[in-house]
């Protein structure tokens, strides 16, 4: 494709997962020679393994102790995922980019007081005037700061007010779709000359038994022990391992980037969303509708590990493109639902970038690449509903 | 290429074709209008939960729309379908709608009747702080696929995407108190970028519950005047004491100018210009020089290509909070001068209270009203002036005024803020 001033250029990459913080360290991990061992805790929330949380100092990118206390830990991994994408652009200090930096977070919410939810349903078991002690519960047991900590768009007010990025403020919600509405109303905006440079991503924290309880709803989890996400056990629960991850990219046009000489990853050369009813083959008529005309060596895989869905995607890119790897990222930090998409693009993106191949993550389901791919896709299968497609390039 | 649907930057000229609301003052246009320019509050006594121990025991809530179960999901959901109809009646479309959705909701969690439900059939305490726990071997035993629908952020637009046949993967924002403005902002985006002809913005908000209120409450946010409660908003008085937390809804159908002409649509008016500029002050505080709120209506104006003078009515965000009523002023003195004080302000907050994540477009679809029909709605409860806010609000009583452009702003919690320029149709 020729280069136009308003590419959409990634050039900063802010990750965190149970792999390791940072660029660097995701990098070391899947382009290296083997497939990297997955991390897993399995006591801790037992039946229900997750991908937990690295070891964080999180002063490195939230120095005010103050600004880390009126945080939950998905506002603060959010905030210092955000703070890794801007140093690796090199925006950190750069306060007037900063303020004229645009920013799409994909929130979901925050996380309850375990303990106050308990006392008060325990106190309800014994009276029948439940509606008058949540009351008395709520005003004398909530702690004021927990409810700025538990609002969705509380993360991109702490991003403003930690790394002082302030050009705009939108926070998008719905899940998985709210990743992937985030980065194609991005990329369609610097497209447009609309917006010359953007901080896309999420977080999301799936040590959290709120949360756990709204995937057990519907049967989603493995349960036991980690398996490899393309052979997930249908006789142990449902196949989704959540993972805590943070993801964020800094997002620019060609011109922006160029003309300040940052480093360029990739070039997203197309992004969209769809939605549907997934009855046999209408899920695959979307897909081959957002991936006409690509010839990608590689797809990264945000499958959720539900075994339905991740068979047909599979299916699908080995029929629809038989040549190009499939890496399922999600058995390496497990799923991570808001973060998702922007988690594989920014792995995608360190691949192309770096000019190297991506090590299997499951040897035996994922075949191994001889060579560096030139363009890949990226996928996300949202749990309940949504789907993203990127189509990224590498900057030839 | 005609310039005549084109606008100072030579994009395409955003028409409203199409609007719709409900608030507490009613369901529908021509209701809430008459209501809000007769001076009229709807905000009342909550009858929706128990009050008694609460220092704050009133609202703007909605009341009078029919829903199969009573939760925050459902009422938001039949708000956004109700105003939607009627927005999509008066544009003249039928079937799928085929442009993109864009919809301001409450970020939602389970309802306490939920926990209490599940409570009930898990076990016993075994431990302090255990009910997770329990919860989750009730789940194991019996999955809930309607408690995990009701928690999903995605379901209001899911269910909108269906009903009306919109494109694509449908946006779900929130920007606090802003998010009815960014909605139609992002609508605004889409058609200039050439993505679509036209765009569904909708925002909506009936999540008021017990644990909402007591929230905001903890923040010291809400008035406690509760007598009587149509009393309690007062916007730039002397004895304002917080806001008041009340539902809403609204729908906008945005279109390009050209298509809306070539179709035969009538045209409400025009969305000239939207701003925005994040706050990086404060959690819950603007900075007291209100210099984001200065850059977003500088922003706007900018985008809407007008000069400060064009504009010939505000309608304020208003909130009735001691802070951001203080910091509104401020920043409209910075961008207005000495003429703020020939250009009427009203809150509509005064009468329908705060509709928080509808307050947007509900307030949009307010000021392109008082540009089709000359009538500018009062602020009332204007009883004590704040000496300090020097302020045409239009007190009390609406006034027959035409006005050609018009100023709304949405001032949010979390430091989002957005304005947007509202104009009649170009002649």
């Amino acid at each position: 494709m020729a280069k136009s001033e308003n590419d959409v250029v990634i050039t900063g990459i802010g990750l965190v997962s149970s792999m390791g913080v940072g660029r660097e360290a995701h990098e070391a991990l899947i382009l290296g020679d083997h497939a990297p061992a997955p991390i897993v805790e399995t006591e801790r929330f037992a039946p229900y393994p997750v991908h937990p949380l690295p070891a964080i100092d999180w002063s490195q990118q939230i120095a005010k102790r103050g600004d880390q206390r009126q945080m939950e830990n998905w506002q603060r991994l959010g905030v210092f995922a955000a703070g890794l994408a801007l140093d690796d652009a090199g925006f950190k200090d750069d306060a007037e980019a900063c303020a004229s930096m645009d920013m799409i977070v994909a929130a979901g919410g925050g996380e309850r007081d375990i303990n106050v939810d308990s006392m008060i349903v325990d106190e309800a078991l014994k009276r029948n005037d439940r509606e008058a002690l949540l009351n008395q519960k709520l005003t004398t047991e909530l702690r004021p700061t927990l409810f700025l900590a538990q609002l969705s768009n509380l993360l991109a007010g702490n991003i403003s007010i930690v790394h002082k990025v302030t050009g705009s403020s939108r926070t998008f919600m719905g899940e998985e779709g709210a990743g992937v509405s985030a980065v194609e109303t991005a990329a369609a905006r610097i497209r447009a000359g609309q917006s010359t440079h953007a901080l896309v991503g999420g977080a999301f924290i799936a040590e959290r038994l709120d949360i756990i309880l709204m995937v057990e709803a519907i049967k989603g989890h493995q349960t036991g022990a980690w398996s490899p996400i393309w052979a997930r056990d249908k006789d142990h629960g449902g196949g989704m391992i959540m993972g805590s991850v943070g993801a964020f990219l800094i997002l620019e046009s060609r011109a922006h980037a160029e003309a300040r000489g940052a480093r360029i990853y990739a070039t997203i050369e197309t992004v969209e969303g769809d939605r549907g009813n997934r009855a046999e083959g209408l899920l695959e008529k979307r897909l081959e509708r957002m991936v006409e005309g690509a010839k990608p060596e590689l797809v990264m895989s945000g499958t959720t590990g539900f075994h339905d869905l991740a068979a047909r995607e599979k299916a699908f890119f080995e029929k629809t493109f038989p040549n190009a790897a499939i890496r399922g990222f999600g058995g390496l930090i497990g799923h991570s639902v808001e973060a998702q998409f922007t988690a594989g693009i920014g792995l995608a993106a360190m691949a192309l970038g770096a000019g190297k191949p991506v090590a299997a993550f499951d040897t035996d389901h994922e075949k191994a690449m001889t060579k560096p791919a030139s363009t890949a896709i990226v996928t996300t299968i949202g749990h309940q509903r949504g789907e993203g497609i990127a189509l990224l390039a590498a900057n030839a | 290429m005609s310039n005549q649907f084109r606008d100072h930057l030579g994009r395409p000229i955003i028409a409203v074709t199409g609007m719709g609301v409900i608030t507490s003052l009613g369901q529908g246009l021509e209701d809430n209008w008459a209501a809000l320019t007769g001076g009229r509050s709807g905000i009342h006594e909550i009858t929706r939960f128990p009050v008694n121990e609460l220092s704050t025991r009133i609202a703007g809530t909605v009341d009078f729309i029919d829903l199969p179960v009573a939760n925050a999901v459902e009422r938001s959901y039949a708000m956004a379908r109700e105003t939607t109809l009627e927005a999509l009646a008066q544009a003249g479309l039928s079937g799928d709608f085929n442009g993109p959705l864009f919809l301001a909701a409450p970020p939602v969690e389970p309802e306490w009747s939920a926990r209490f439900e599940l409570a009930d059939r898990a076990g016993p305490a075994e431990e302090p702080g255990d009910a997770y726990d329990r919860f989750l071997a009730a789940m194991r035993e019996r999955p809930d696929p309607v408690f995990h629908e009701a928690v999903l952020f995605g379901s209001i637009s899911e269910r909108l995407a269906d009903r009306f046949g919109t494109r694509g993967l449908p946006v779900t924002l929130s920007t606090a108190c802003a998010s009815g403005a960014t909605a139609i902002q992002l609508g605004v985006e889409a058609i200039r970028q050439g993505r679509t002809e036209r765009a569904l913005t909708v925002a909506t908000d009936g999540s008021v519950s017990a644990e909402a209120l007591i929230r905001f409450s903890l923040l010291s946010a809400l008035s406690t005047q509760n007598d009587p409660p149509e009393k309690a908003s007062k916007p730039f008085t002397k004895d304002r004491d917080g806001f008041v937390i009340a539902e809403g809804a609204a729908t906008l159908v945005l279109e390009s100018l050209e298509s809306a002409i070539a179709r035969g649509a009538k045209v409400y008016g025009i969305v000239k210009g939207c701003g925005e500029k994040a706050d990086s002050f404060h959690r819950t505080r603007s900075s007291p020089d209100g210099g984001p709120a200065i850059a977003t209506i500088r922003a706007a104006l900018e985008d809407a290509g007008v000069g400060e003078e064009a504009i010939g009515y505000i309608n304020a965000h208003g909130t009735s909070t001691p802070e951001n009523d203080k910091m509104e002023y401020g920043a409209m003195l910075s961008v207005f001068g000495e003429r703020l004080k020939s250009i009427p302000v009203s809150s509509n907050k005064s009468m329908i209270g705060h509709t928080l994540t509808a307050a947007g477009a509900v307030e949009a679809v307010f000021s392109l009203q008082t540009i089709l029909t000359g009538t500018l709605p009062p602020t009332i409860n204007y009883q004590n002036p704040d000496p300090s806010i020097e302020l045409d609000v239009v007190p009390n009583v609406k006034r027959a005024q035409q006005v050609s452009a018009v100023l709304s702003n949405s001032f949010g919690f979390g430091g989002q803020n957005a304005s947007l320029v509202l104009a009649a149709e170009p002649r």
